[in-house]
């Protein structure tokens, strides 16, 4: 069996101690620090990382070990060639925020959104819920993203940040992202 | 957090030989369980996960779904039959906790999560007798507004916090377990008990016995569900109330009806009384509020938390209201 995690592309060893999370594995011991340690008991969402490039997960609440053999990118895996992530640079278009310390936690989950809005997963205001795709409303980005907290209050700029990066792979690929 | 090892079951047979050994605990998703490990009121010596076991829905051919242990909630909530013959139990879980919590929870997980009664969880400063069995419970004089209003004792007035659950008790779902003894069912509604005098036991499951599948029956008006919960803010917070309905109606009269309250016991809390009432009674909402009423009617308050017995009959009236004018 694998001994090890991959973490944006790269195949490295796993910690020893199973207490070790996946949160503290990425900023201690690989230090990657730009996953944040907010509470560290799953209620601010400021750790969020995806699993398998799509799936949002809350690294404080994963022991590293439980995510052998699986894929985990975290903020420093999105940009490309020098280039931001499109999100990112939407984020700063739109002051997606202030102090910046839960942006990378807003953005790896706001990346995991999108592939549920594509997947049809219902959200508590989704009023059709039986809707193959389901379009991507200010009520619907607030419902979904109500797992990451910003302390200082840039609601408005991350909703529209979001949206205007969503709008914009809607009409890069209409197919791909309902 | 205490050390403790770590193993992976290969399969069910796997994890209940390795779950046999003391102080051993199985490992969902670790939403709740390594929460609870770093505040040390949970220690357990070896963790063994089971999150790599069953992930499947399978829908059999009598219309109900059997639902494997270690499927994701959001995976439970996005499935197509769910969507659309258990609507209640899709809004369920997506009234739940957060986008990456129902990522990584798993559906057994959910269903053995601790209260998040916050004298359980002061492990220096309060007294429980969920946590310490004998030593008395702060939260009966203290911040109770959240607490239970039916079904509690002197021992322990901890509600149950899942949401999925509730949507589980109002469908008659049926708990498959496994144990070294064999393997047994268990109705949903039976599963988690009341407080009484013993508020550290909070299920029949016996030691080392792994829950392996939740099975959900058809049920032919399902379609006609909706889960309402009503908290604090609008999103990411645990129910004060919540209700879990199904509702069948046929010429103005209901036929059948499914309910279940959430925020309320130490367990979801099927509404028997106010299903009786209703069965065969006009669908509207004279019956609805006499029997939201009557569902109440034992509800014991506490100084701060008597407004939840109005709210649960406004709630219930207002679901069955709403289920009801699809038919008219």
């Amino acid at each position: 069996m694998s001994t090890t995690i991959t973490i944006n592309g790269n195949a490295v060893a796993l910690p020893s101690d199973p207490r070790v999370s996946l949160l503290d594995f990425l900023r201690e011991h690989l230090h990657l620090s730009g996953t944040k340690k907010g509470c560290d008991q799953g209620a601010c969402g400021a750790c969020t990382v995806l699993l398998d490039g799509e799936q949002r997960i809350l690294s404080c609440l994963a022991l590293a070990v439980q995510y052998q053999g699986r894929a985990i990118t975290s903020v420093e895996g999105l940009a490309a060639d020098g280039q931001l992530h499109a999100l990112q640079q939407s984020f700063i278009e739109h002051d997606g925020f202030q102090c910046g310390y839960c942006t990378p936690g807003q953005i790896c989950s706001a990346l995991g959104m999108e592939a549920e809005l594509r997947r049809g997963v219902p959200s508590y205001v989704t009023e059709d819920i039986g809707a193959e795709s389901i379009a991507c409303s200010e009520d619907e980005v607030r419902e979904r993203m109500s797992g990451n907290l910003c302390r200082c209050g840039a609601y408005n700029g991350i909703v529209a940040a979001v949206t205007e990066h969503h709008v914009q792979l809607h009409r890069a690929a209409p197919g791909a992202a309902a | 957090m205490n050390p403790f090892t770590y193993a992976r079951a290969l399969d069910a047979q796997d994890a209940v030989r390795q779950g046999a050994a003391a102080g051993s605990r199985y490992l969902g998703g670790g939403t709740n369980l390594v929460d609870l490990m770093r505040e040390t009121i949970e220690r357990p010596a070896q963790l063994v996960d089971v999150s790599g076991l069953s992930q499947q829905i399978e829908e059999r051919a009598d219309g109900s779904l059997l639902v494997g242990a270690a499927v994701k909630n959001t995976a439970l909530a996005e499935h197509r039959a769910v969507r659309a013959r258990f609507p209640l139990l899709a809004r369920a879980i997506a009234s739940g906790a957060s986008g990456q919590i129902r990522n990584m929870a798993t559906v057994a997980g959910n269903v053995l999560q601790r209260t998040r009664c916050t004298y359980f969880y002061d492990r220096d400063g309060a007294h429980c007798n969920k946590r310490n069995p004998g030593e008395g419970c702060d939260a009966l004089q203290g911040m109770h507004r959240m607490h239970a209003v039916l079904g509690a004792s002197s021992a322990c007035i901890a509600t149950h916090p899942s949401d999925m659950c509730v949507a589980l008790a109002a469908l008659d779902a049926v708990v498959h377990l496994q144990g070294v003894g064999g393997a047994r069912q268990v109705p949903f509604t039976d599963f988690h008990l009341l407080p009484e005098d013993h508020p550290e036991r909070e299920t029949v499951l016996q030691p080392g016995e792994l829950i392996t599948a939740i099975e959900i029956p058809a049920l032919a008006f399902g379609a006609n569900s909706t889960y309402r919960k009503v908290r604090d803010r609008a999103s990411y917070a645990f129910a004060l109330v919540s209700v879990a309905a199904a509702l069948d109606v046929k010429d103005g009269v209901v036929s059948d009806v499914r309910l279940a309250l959430g925020g309320v016991a130490h367990k979801p809390w099927r509404a028997s009384t106010l299903e009786q009432m209703l069965r065969g009674q006009p669908a509207d909402a004279v019956h609805f509020e006499a029997a939201a009423r009557a569902e109440m009617a034992d509800a014991t308050p506490l100084r701060d938390n008597a407004f939840k017995i109005p709210l649960a009959q406004r709630t219930m009236v207002a679901v069955l209201d709403r289920l009801a004018a699809v038919h008219s």
